[in-house]
């Protein structure tokens, strides 16, 4: 199986509104595959629909050849998808040590991956007894992405790792997510197209809650055509 | 062995909050105020003759106003009971029940109709009976309710106490639960009597609290505890790390229903009576409002909350008559709008402000926000 995750035309509605009118993407293993569009395209409900916060109604979602689309969140995530949130969802209340323990799936999963996530955030081991509500909000945004990294997950989905980030932190997140893609395939949602050009070896490009295009990342660097077309952006 | 022992007891009591010391003053305190009543307000001409200076103390215990402040202290720590039980649903998974008072008057009229002429049986069968009856009740609403969110499971819990309130009221059952006018009288046993025996339900009491204290601190600190937590601060951020939360909520469902059974048993075995009034919103509001006026989210704000309401009540009643509530209310307010994250929560974080209190109050009057 060479994809690790599958969407074929999925179709979502919030409430009364029609979201997704029919995207489909591919994310090959050991991959960075970025999704890309203006805001308001759909890249979010793509994510959120994929590990069942907004079930699609109707279209598949495979991973790892198995079709997970209709079953309830914890069963998804639990079967090894990570997911990082938009606006740095980490629990407030609950320290940066058990807001990392909270996420093992297994016992000893921060044992084991513990030194990795450390070494990528060398910030949060100083802060590990503060509480998430206390970080500022790129600390709070590492630990997210952290949180994702404490059981074995074999997919990332990352919403806007870049969102209101200062341009240091930014440059420690593109760093820290490269590092982490030696282990594991993401996903991820992009508004800054520098950052995601940077990353990224796929991209899928979401409009009006379609997919409309998809390929390597090398190809769509050199298409402006397409960039300005969807993207608005140079 | 020892030293294992109170690292145990260590654990137990440094969680998060105020240090253990405080907690074992405190514990101590209340363990010694029969004692103290005793020797300060008590009759002093209720010492038998002869008898040596604490058997003396325990009798002046059981006399005048100190018979009665173990009274009004035995009441602060049932409502205590049941205010952290409540704060274990609002405060701690964020679930805003309206039907907590059904756990309460269920658990009165449980020991009250088991212990009574109908089934005679032995007090701590009928008790234990109690501990499994809140059990299935709290699975049973708890599963029923637990499947819908916000607004909807308060309305849903709101409905379920109505229903058990109107149970006890019927006419139908009136063999069992005296309808409207409740169970008075039944026979609790003598060695428990509150009246002959003032201080040793004092201790039960205590007993009771210290144990629900610290089974409630435990189950917070726990690993179940931290994704109560984290359902609260956020539901799906805890169901995407792959928690069914579902069985997080009805495990606090379950842990408030049984301590609130017992805090309404106990109260119902302390004044020997049981009425549909236990049943009411207004039961769960008072909880509520114990809660809020603590400080949602600590086990320390409604212990504090219902030492200080059912002292207010008292006070309040006496000074200003049948009119005491207006007062209350007022004062009720004034809490809610100085001190929004109530006693305990303000002083942790230290967000005391007259100014932003003063404004919150003048824009609750004049209906207007303030300027900037």
């Amino acid at each position: 199986m060479n994809n690790v995750l599958e969407v074929h035309d999925i179709q979502t509605f919030i409430g009364q509104y029609h979201i997704l009118e029919g995207v489909s993407l591919e994310v090959p293993r050991g991959s960075i595959t970025v999704l890309l569009g203006r805001n308001g395209a759909g890249k979010t409900t793509t994510l959120k629909s994929i590990i069942g916060l907004t079930p699609p109604k109707t279209g598949a979602v495979l991973f790892n050849g198995a079709e997970i689309q209709g079953k309830p969140t914890f069963r998804i995530t639990g079967q090894g998808i990570g997911y990082v949130p938009e606006h740095r969802a980490v629990f407030r209340d609950l320290t940066v040590e058990e807001n990392l323990r909270i996420a093992e799936r297994k016992k000893g999963d921060l044992a084991l991956r513990g030194d990795f996530i450390f070494n990528l955030f060398p910030d949060l081991k100083r802060l590990i007894k503060l509480p998430g509500g206390h970080l500022s909000g790129g600390q709070q945004q590492m630990l997210a992405v952290a949180r994702a990294l404490v059981p074995e997950n074999t997919l990332l989905l990352i919403d806007e790792p870049s969102e209101g980030l200062a341009p240091v932190i930014i440059e420690q997140m593109i760093e820290a997510i490269r590092q982490l893609s030696a282990y594991t395939t993401v996903l991820l949602v992009e508004q800054n197209f520098i950052m995601a050009s940077q990353l990224a070896d796929r991209y899928t490009i979401i409009e009006s809650g379609r997919s409309v295009k998809s390929g390597q990342m090398a190809d769509l660097v050199k298409d402006g055509d397409t960039i300005r077309r969807y993207l608005g952006a140079t | 062995m020892q030293v294992s022992l109170s690292r145990r007891w260590q654990k137990i009591f440094s969680g998060r909050g105020a240090q253990g010391w405080v907690y074992l003053a405190v514990f101590a305190l209340l363990a010694l105020f029969p004692l103290i009543a005793g020797l300060t307000i008590g009759n002093p001409q209720a010492a038998s003759e002869g008898a040596g200076f604490f058997e003396g103390l325990l009798q002046r215990a059981e006399s005048g106003y100190a018979k009665f402040w173990q009274g009004m202290l035995i009441q602060m720590l049932i409502l205590s009971i049941f205010a952290m039980s409540y704060d274990i649903l609002l405060g701690y998974t964020g679930i805003l029940s309206f039907g907590h008072a059904m756990f309460f008057g269920t658990g009165g009229y449980a020991i009250a109709i088991l212990i009574g002429q109908h089934f005679n049986w032995p007090f701590f069968q009928a008790l234990g009976a109690v501990v499994v009856i809140a059990v299935l009740q709290s699975l049973i609403f708890g599963i029923l309710s637990l499947r819908v969110k916000g607004v909807y499971l308060t309305m849903v819990t709101l409905a379920f106490a109505e229903m058990f309130f109107i149970l006890a009221e019927a006419g139908d059952f009136r063999q069992y639960t005296g309808a409207d006018d409740g169970l008075h009288g039944f026979p609790v046993p003598a060695y428990l009597s509150a009246t002959e025996h003032r201080t040793r339900f004092y201790y039960l009491a205590l007993i009771l609290f210290v144990l629900v204290f610290l089974a409630a601190r435990r189950l917070i600190n726990s690993p179940t505890g931290r994704v109560m937590i984290a359902t609260r601060d956020n539901e799906n951020r805890a169901m995407m790390i792959g928690f069914n939360t579902f069985w997080y909520k009805l495990i606090a469902f379950v842990a408030a229903g049984v301590f609130a059974a017992l805090a309404g048993a106990l109260s119902a075995l302390f004044n020997v009576s049981v009425t549909p009034a236990t049943l009411t919103t207004f039961r769960t509001i008072d909880a509520l409002a114990m809660t809020i006026i603590g400080g949602v989210g600590t086990l320390i704000g409604p212990i504090l909350g219902a030492g200080i309401i059912q002292l207010l009540g008292y006070w309040l009643e006496r000074w200003f008559g049948a009119n005491w509530t207006l007062i209350y209310g007022i004062i009720f307010m004034l809490i809610v709008v100085f001190l929004p994250y109530g006693i305990v929560g303000t002083l942790r974080r230290r967000s005391f402000g007259w100014k932003a209190g003063w404004a919150r109050w003048k824009q609750l009057l004049t209906g207007k926000a303030a300027p900037g």
